[in-house]
């Protein structure tokens, strides 16, 4: 399993170690210790301009958007999916909408964003709820579809109205699948995030690694991109562990189909 | 005394005629064994009395008064698979009944009355044999475990009559005459009525008191989608032996309550 990435950093390696013997001052592929140096004086050195600590203050600036844009998104796409997936009048009245929606190039309407929410936050959390909400609508409504017929005959045969079968017979077995369509979605969120960022803003993983673009400060590009990579794998990881102990009925059906 | 009534119903997807010209009146505390080949609409009767479809033509009705619109729980049912929530214990999902029906907004229990709740859901659990496994998850139960438990689960709600279909179709023969007579048991104690759909004759006759066999009277080809099947075959059966032991046991009591 570790041996993929073993040869990635050896690659990496070599590759620098060739291009820094022909010029020391290459700025394409540093090496190791620049890299560890980079690395020091992003995180544990306050910056000499404003006495910040940029690595940490730009991860939280990101995680803020991320995890509100997320979290708004997941909401969103749980109660309007549940809605779609369950109840005919409202499928057959929003179904074609939200595939039109869903089909709209977020970043196309990036611009949109920052004149109507202007450059602040508010923009682009938008556009992480935009770019990830249509999806988990579509999914969760889908889902829920699939659930079988028997399931809410039987419910209604127990003395379940609508909002009973949503709240205790959909709502509890979406929560797993609504996790899976959330890690599907992180990678995506990440994209619209950075994309946000490297446009406008004042801190924050996307902007720091555009804004050093221009000095070509390959050294702390790449920590941020392990960085950024770390923190998603992370997110991922840890949302599909947390699945299988909150829901350990989901995992066992699924093994046994 | 007749309690459900089915008055000339016809049922029609589109074109296609699937029932026909279907009567017949069942009395109270019976229990109906519909059978017939594949296709000739037997879990589509079943699905019209429980109001999960509707029907084309003709009328049900259930102690003179015509059925409800949606599915309710005057009619239990336990379906071939998928009856259980995977989602919710054993014990779960007999509470499910009662927390709908008391829980409020939320359809939940709390203190005092979901131990009650509980209490109840587990003697249900005790009567289908399950009481071992009230707190494992349908999945990890085996295909015997969960209709007996999909069959606690509709009873804890009393239902006046109790839909089936094809509820032992997936098990095996062992397992199977085991839940056959878990079924009699309750059936009898309950008073229930039965409505069964399967289509295995011997199961149909052996816990039927009354089989009832559709099937389509005009075959040919250019026929089929025109004409619908109506009943072709209408038997009363012979109680099950435990029946008529519960039956006899239930006569001398009576006899000795009399005498004293």
């Amino acid at each position: 399993m570790l041996l993929p990435f073993a040869l990635l950093l050896i690659a990496y390696a070599v590759g620098s170690e060739i291009r820094l013997s022909d010029n020391p001052n290459d700025k394409l592929l540093p090496s190791f210790p620049t890299l560890y140096e980079a690395v020091q004086r992003m995180a544990f050195e306050p910056d000499k301009r404003t006495g910040n600590y940029l690595l940490w203050q730009d991860t939280v600036a990101s995680l803020m958007r991320l995890s509100i844009g997320v979290l708004v998104a997941t909401l969103m796409g749980s109660i309007v999916g549940i809605a779609v997936g369950l109840i005919p009048y409202v499928n057959r009245t929003m179904s074609a909408f939200i595939s039109v929606l869903a089909m709209i190039p977020p970043l196309a309407v990036l611009p949109i964003l920052f004149i109507t929410f202007g450059l602040g936050e508010l923009a682009k959390i938008v556009l992480i709820v935009f770019g990830i909400a249509p999806f988990m609508m579509r999914d969760i409504a889908l889902r829920v579809g699939e659930l079988p017929s028997e399931q809410i005959v039987k419910a209604q045969t127990l003395g379940a109205s609508t909002w009973h079968i949503a709240w205790r017979i959909v709502l509890p077995q979406m929560w797993p699948r609504i996790i899976d369509a959330l890690r599907l979605s992180l990678g995506t969120a990440w994209l619209f995030l950075i994309a946000a960022e490297a446009i406008a803003a004042q801190s924050g993983l996307g902007y720091r690694i555009f804004l050093l673009r221009r000095y070509l400060a390959m050294d702390v590009i790449l920590p941020y991109v392990a960085w950024i990579t770390f923190l998603a794998v992370l997110f991922d990881y840890t949302l599909q562990k947390f699945q299988i102990i909150a829901f350990p009925w989901f995992a066992v059906g699924r093994s046994s189909e | 005394m007749t309690q459900v009534s089915v008055q000339n119903l016809w049922m029609e997807y589109g074109d296609q005629v699937v029932l026909e010209q279907v009567n017949f009146e069942v009395e109270t505390h019976s229990f109906v064994s519909i059978v017939g080949p594949s296709g000739c609409g037997k879990s589509t009767l079943l699905r019209l009395l429980l109001s999960q479809e509707h029907a084309t033509r003709g009328e049900i009705l259930v102690d003179g008064a015509p059925l409800p619109l949606n599915p309710d729980p005057d009619r239990g049912v336990v379906f071939q698979k998928y009856s259980v929530f995977p989602h919710l214990t054993a014990l779960e999902n007999v509470v499910l009944g009662l927390e709908l029906e008391q829980g409020g907004l939320f359809g939940r229990l709390h203190g005092k009355a979901k131990r009650r709740a509980k209490a109840e859901a587990l003697h249900h659990l005790e009567g289908v044999g399950l009481k071992d496994s009230a707190h494992k998850y349908p999945a990890s139960l085996s295909g015997g475990m969960q209709q007996r438990l999909a069959i606690a689960q509709a009873l804890i709600k009393k239902p006046r009559i109790l839909l089936l279909d094809e509820p032992f179709g997936a098990l095996d023969p062992g397992i199977r005459s085991e839940v056959h007579d878990l079924m009699l048991r309750l059936w009898w104690e309950t008073k229930m009525t039965v409505f069964m759909v399967t289509h295995d004759l011997k199961e149909a006759f052996y816990l039927g008191t009354r089989v009832i066999a559709l099937d389509r009277t005009r075959k040919r080809e250019e026929e089929k989608e025109r004409y619908g099947a109506s009943i072709i075959f209408d038997t009363p059966s012979e109680p099950a032996p435990i029946i008529q032991e519960l039956a006899a046991e239930a006569e001398t009591d009576t006899e000795t309550n009399q005498n004293t």
